[in-house]
């Protein structure tokens, strides 16, 4: 889709400060990472950090952004209530240093088989045939999915080069490219700076992108 | 944006830990495992072993995965490891402007910048204006390569072997090579030998 989380080229944001150097700031953003980490996000964890209001994307922190995220998608695919979220919260908003309840490890067990299952792609076992090789010259095509997409903005209509064909990958866009599901040849395609850039790109630039071969014309 | 994340964050946990999605022990323990287990150090072993070894060079750069491997540095959602190699011709950034992805089984969490805005929008349109905010400028007979991972293959960079450490041991090597060396938006100078 195509969201304020596609940045690459954007205007506005200022410059990089390398002092802002630290994973975290709070002990909290571990723990979502954790979360994050231990149960897959349904419905996809990139689609749903896309899918926050841009108004949200911008003005939330990168973990808060996941926190918001994985809630969200989490309501949405019915694992929890936002009741159930709320009364929960008021609980801990009264008294934060009440305990969290105890580890359910046998129901865990039961969950994990479940989400796990759930969370299998679907992986052909025999390698696609590449349709192009390195050297080749190629165009990404033009498109504007309204699902998750792996393919920027900024590269597409553009021309390129093939400098390595990669072992084949799982495709994961969503709709409406859900036509190509299951693996596919992957390319590492360099694009000059100036087919980027024009006459705004910097000196002997360049950038390489992943391409699944349904990108490429 | 969100009023009390940290409040937030416990109603969640204790949420799907009563539901026995989650339990409290396995969260614990990933967090441990960002903090101690994995850092840059990893990368700074591979690299210095490619400065060493031909043959682990020649294999890092062909297969990086199964390179680092050999180190017992396997990313557990089995992700692709690419290694590509600084030159004189070429120099090599890495970032995500669509998320944060990162080659994490080598080099640990990313820095805040990385995940940054300025540094996800800019970098693949003006690397050398981000280059020169990190203190590096290179000649314009150098071609910045910027790699966007948009993908499940994750990129480190193989920086330049400094010279002057022609007679130094993979160990002492290893403590030369910074993170931001491996993303690409510094070089290993020669000031880092004094400090070693």
């Amino acid at each position: 889709m195509d969201g304020v989380h596609d940045m690459g080229g954007m205007h506005g944001f200022g410059r990089v400060d390398p002092a802002s150097d630290s994973p975290y700031h709070e002990q909290w953003e571990a723990r979502v990472h954790a979360i994050s980490t231990a149960l897959a996000a349904p419905g996809g964890g990139r689609f749903a950090l896309e899918s926050l209001s841009p108004e949200v994307y911008l003005a939330s922190s990168y973990y808060e952004r996941w926190l918001q995220a994985r809630i969200n998608t989490l309501v949405a695919h019915g694992y929890i209530t936002q009741q159930e979220l709320d009364v929960t919260l008021d609980r801990y908003r009264q008294d934060p240093a009440a305990r969290l309840p105890a580890d359910d490890p046998a129901r865990y067990e039961t969950a994990l088989a479940e989400t796990g299952s759930r969370g299998q792609k679907d992986v052909e076992s025999v390698d696609p045939v590449a349709r192009f090789g390195t050297g080749d010259q190629v165009l990404v095509k033009t498109t504007h999915p309204k699902g998750h997409t792996r393919l920027p903005r900024y590269v597409r209509g553009k021309p390129g080069k093939v400098i390595r064909v990669y072992r084949a990958q799982g495709f994961q866009d969503g709709e409406p490219m859900s036509d190509h599901t299951g693996t596919q040849p992957m390319y590492a395609v360099w694009f000059d700076g100036l087919e980027l850039w024009g006459d705004h790109a910097e000196a002997n630039s360049s950038v390489v992108l992943d391409m699944w071969e349904a990108y490429l014309q | 944006m969100i009023e009390d994340p940290g409040v937030l964050t416990k109603a969640l946990e204790a949420l799907l830990v009563e539901k026995g999605l989650i339990t409290s022990e396995r969260i614990d323990e990933l967090v441990k495992s960002y903090e101690e287990d994995i850092g840059p150090l990893r990368g700074a072993q591979v690299v210095a072993r490619a400065w060493s070894d031909a043959d682990y060079r020649k294999r890092l750069l062909e297969d990086g995965r199964s390179a680092v491997a050999e180190f017992g540095y396997i990313d557990p959602h089995g992700a692709e490891l690419v290694a590509v190699e600084n030159t004189e011709q070429v120099h090599n950034m890495v970032v995500c402007t669509l998320c944060s992805c990162y080659p994490w089984s080598v080099l640990g969490l990313p820095p805040a910048w990385y995940k940054s805005f300025a540094y996800r929008s800019r970098a693949v349109s003006e690397p050398r204006s981000v280059l020169e905010e990190f203190g590096l400028r290179l000649p314009e007979t150098t071609e910045i390569r910027v790699w966007d991972s948009n993908s499940d293959i994750r990129y480190m960079v193989l920086p330049q072997r400094p010279s002057g450490t022609e007679s130094m041991e993979e160990k002492q090597l290893a403590e030369l090579v910074t993170r931001d060396s491996m993303i690409g938006v510094a070089t290993i100078e020669s000031s880092n030998l004094e400090s070693a």
